[in-house]
């Protein structure tokens, strides 16, 4: 690997600091399962790497007075899918946790950087997005605060500035009757790269459908909310024939590219069979079950 | 009190098989450089140097991690485990005399991964099933042995742990 600095600060503040000095030279080390891998391979030409894992505030993953949670982002996902409580009430972002790379990955890799690395394909996406995550942003300014399907802008880019930072991501309560879900579609069982994910979140009031969400990973430019398919299952009941249009909307919402993983048109066909996939599981889940899919 | 830059040579102080240890490293080393060319524990293996092998895992501060995708630096305060701290003064590991009863290796280079990424799998779940067991080790890639051997080797090694736990 090129020779780098690097810098350990114990605050937000001195590592906005350093982020704000270096500009795009530096940038935040959380597991490092991509950035020093890209590094060495010089895919990408960081200077500077600032270590996330001893700032408190982006190691921090506590549930706070209104339920909702604060997962910070340089929490590895294996942290996650051993928290109880964190897989009880946020099951598809520990379905993603679990699949990502493999356990040698989890054991460092988190969603916050997931996140900023900003892949179309990042797993833990679609699951935040469903689950109506925001992202907590600090910079020279102060802090702001992003929706997480507004996070990412272009493959490997995002909203962040140069000097800013996720710090966290706040998680809502999820209301009760609620259940989530992601899973993806890889050639083999495991450590691969999505060819499309699917990520659907419901709530139900007996068999009906009071709110919904859902996304997809790997059919766009970046990771998509598909509002318009959770707004379609608002007030019907939660059926196979209501998955079916929502598989529908996001069959159309999906815009994938022809690459060594998928054709278009099997991408747009996956879209459909994930969405309605990641649907029942969202449901099973609400009614106290799991999802039967496997992952 | 601003945050110090670290470049060149830095010292480290970390914890290694329970022993303190001190090394000089550059940040652009990994972990497993350091493990290997610095301080002669050369059990951690440098299969891909990219995350996708698993030749290089480790132990650290409780979790499994690949080591070629940690920086030296990194290790600083931290508490690693390596294959060099598996077997006893008193024998090998149950899940070493597994592997060679059970002929779960062949040239080898993949194995200290296989028994430090196993030993970290019956930590957390004495009893797992082979479906657990082949997707606790998806990430230690073998060449060799065509898998097999080493998933039966593992799950008698459970057995042999539970039955003298
Ligand atoms: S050498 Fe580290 S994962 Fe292959
Ligand atoms: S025994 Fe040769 S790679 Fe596993």
């Amino acid at each position: 690997m090129r020779a780098i600095q690097y810098a350990a600060p114990s605050t937000v503040e001195d590592a906005v600091a350093i982020l704000a000095e270096h500009g795009s030279d530096a940038r935040m080390l959380a597991g490092g399962t991509d950035l020093i891998v890209q590094v060495r391979e010089d895919a990408r030409d960081t200077g500077v790497f600032v270590d996330a894992k001893k700032i408190p505030e982006l190691m921090e993953l506590s549930v706070n007075a209104d339920g909702s949670t604060t997962l910070g982002a340089a929490v590895p996902c294996h942290q996650l899918y051993n928290d109880a409580h964190f897989t009880a009430t946020y099951p598809a972002v520990t379905d993603a946790a679990r699949i990502i790379g493999s356990t040698g990955i989890q054991g460092r890799a988190s969603v916050g950087g997931n996140l900023c690395n900003s892949g179309p394909a990042g797993d833990t996406i679609p699951p935040l997005i469903v689950h109506s995550a925001v992202c907590n942003i600090a910079g020279p300014d102060g802090e702001r605060t992003v929706a997480v399907e507004d996070f990412c802008t272009a493959p490997g880019r995002n909203v962040l500035a140069d000097g800013e930072l996720l710090v966290s991501l706040t998680l809502p309560k999820p209301p009760a009757g609620s259940g989530s879900h992601y899973l993806r579609f890889i050639p083999r069982n495991e450590m691969d790269i999505a060819v499309v994910g699917a990520g659907a979140w419901l709530q139900l009031d007996g068999e009906t459908i009071t709110a919904a969400r859902t996304g997809l990973g790997a059919v766009a430019p970046t990771p998509l909310f598909v509002q318009a398919a959770g707004d379609a299952l608002v007030g019907m009941t939660a059926d196979e024939d209501a998955f079916a249009v929502a598989a529908d909307i996001a069959r159309d919402a999906a815009s994938p590219i022809d690459d060594m993983r998928g054709t278009i048109a099997h991408r747009k066909q996956l879209s459909y069979v994930l969405t309605q996939r990641a649907l029942r599981g969202a449901k099973a889940r609400a009614q106290g079950g799991s999802p039967t899919n496997g992952h | 009190m601003a945050t110090e830059i670290l470049s060149g040579k830095v010292h480290v102080q970390t914890t290694i098989n329970g022993e303190q240890v001190d090394f000089l490293a550059e940040p652009r080393e990994s972990l497993l450089e350091v493990l290997r060319d610095h301080l002669g524990l050369t059990g951690a293996k440098e299969g891909c140097n990219n995350g996708n092998c698993g030749a290089c895992n480790v132990v650290m501060d409780g979790a499994l991690v690949n080591s070629c995708c940690v920086l030296s630096v990194e290790a600083a305060g931290a508490s690693i485990e390596t294959i060099e701290g598996v077997a006893s003064p008193e024998g090998l590991h149950p899940l070493q005399q597994s592997f060679l009863e059970n002929a779960a290796l062949q040239c080898g280079v993949c194995t200290p991964g296989f028994i430090v990424a196993a030993k970290a799998l019956l930590e957390e779940n004495p009893n797992p099933t082979e479906y657990e067991v082949r997707w606790w080790l998806a990430g230690n890639l073998c060449r060799c042995t065509g898998y097999d051997k080493i998933v039966r080797a593992v799950l008698d090694a459970a057995e042999r742990m539970r039955a003298e736990a």
